[in-house]
């Protein structure tokens, strides 16, 4: 950055309002002393002005007439955290949770904790068959647990319709 | 009428159906929506066309305003959001966008009759025209720390960066808009300063 560039950012802050009393009262004392200070602040402060007394522009006559129009036709949005059920993400946070723990209980319980033999690993993974869990029973307990959550889920859903069917009737 | 209330007492009589509430929301709000946008867009149509759609689309996420900023800071970013939006299905990458290369697209669009102008235009059109010719980036900073009244940190939400980045963005958009202005306005830059 050049010497001009910084003096330029540093009377920015200045003006501002952004540097710190630290700040303030040196660049006070260099525009007080410094003649290049002094013309740079008056050229800044004079543009700051400008752009505070920049008049804003005006849309159409017809601007908030045509968006009243157009809004009469609309509904507001539900608010988003409304359509996300917090016992579902509970819910499913949970069963995740749950597995992983399961799977973390049972490998540490696979762990032989007195071994003494280095050459050996601490858990034996020929032991571990993995096969065991994820066969036709797990994946279809797995199954039933997402179907009862859909279930679950659906009923919510027709529940919440019904109920704007009977406020509108 | 809603004349007098706050944003937020107006906000929550809109969500309990007065919908002709939002009017006054609308009125008070929508010079500064419209500034903003078409110092982005530059044409007035594209920005009355934009600017509506900024409304509407806060109208219909009202629910989701949630009073954690001003309601002001939040209308500015639906603003910011839908022009840039706007500006890209028009194939203008803003990003991309080399500031010399909008300041000749700008510059050439008007050169013809910007020398006859010069003599009459006052400091407000001089700094407004000035404005025109920056990027849509720089553009929108100025309008929102000068216009909007936003500070860093509502500045730095809207576009979406960390309040460092926007003083420093702040600070360049204005050394462009200078340079900008001594170019094009010479003769009465020169009476300013």
């Amino acid at each position: 950055m050049s010497q001009q560039q910084n003096i330029e950012q540093q009377l920015w802050s200045y003006i501002d309002g952004l540097s710190t009393n630290e700040e303030r009262s040196t660049i006070q004392k260099m525009i007080e002393t410094n003649l290049e200070w002094k013309n740079k602040y008056h050229e800044l402060i004079e543009m700051h002005q400008m752009l505070n007394v920049a008049e804003l522009e005006q849309p159409s006559m017809r601007f908030t007439k045509n968006i009243m129009e157009e809004i009469a036709k609309l509904h507001i949005a539900p608010a988003t955290k409304n359509y996300i059920n917090k016992k579902i993400i509970w819910g499913i946070t949970g069963f995740f949770i749950t597995l992983i723990s399961v799977f973390l209980i049972y490998g540490f319980a696979q762990v032989d904790w007195n071994f003494q033999d280095d050459s050996k690993p601490l858990v034996d993974l020929s032991t571990f068959n993995i096969g065991k869990f994820f066969n036709n029973n797990f994946v279809n307990g797995f199954m039933m647990v997402n179907v009862l959550l859909g279930l679950v889920l659906l009923d919510r859903v027709l529940a919440n319709k019904r109920k704007k069917f009977h406020k509108q009737v | 009428m809603s004349t007098g209330l706050g944003d937020n007492e107006i906000i929550s009589r809109v969500l309990k159906g007065e919908q002709n509430a939002y009017a006054e929301l609308v009125k008070r709000y929508q010079a500064y929506v419209f500034t903003l946008v078409l110092r982005m867009l530059k044409t007035r149509e594209d920005a009355e066309e934009v600017a509506q759609d900024v409304f509407i689309k806060a109208y219909r996420s009202l629910a989701d305003f949630r009073g954690e900023s001003k309601f002001s800071t939040w209308l500015y970013t639906i603003a910011n959001t839908t022009s840039i939006t706007f500006l890209r299905k028009k194939k203008l990458d803003v990003h991309s966008l080399d500031n010399e290369k909008v300041f000749e697209v700008a510059d050439s669009k008007d050169s013809g009759f910007r020398a006859n102008l010069v003599e009459q235009k006052s400091r407000v059109n001089m700094v407004n025209e000035a404005i025109a010719m920056l990027s849509p980036d720089d553009a929108a900073i100025i309008t929102l720390f000068y216009k909007a009244e936003q500070n860093l940190e509502e500045i730095a939400r809207i576009l979406r960066l960390e309040t460092n980045t926007v003083k420093v963005r702040l600070h360049r958009a204005r050394a462009r808009l200078k340079e900008k202005m001594e170019k094009n306005f010479s003769e009465e830059v020169k009476n300013i300063y």
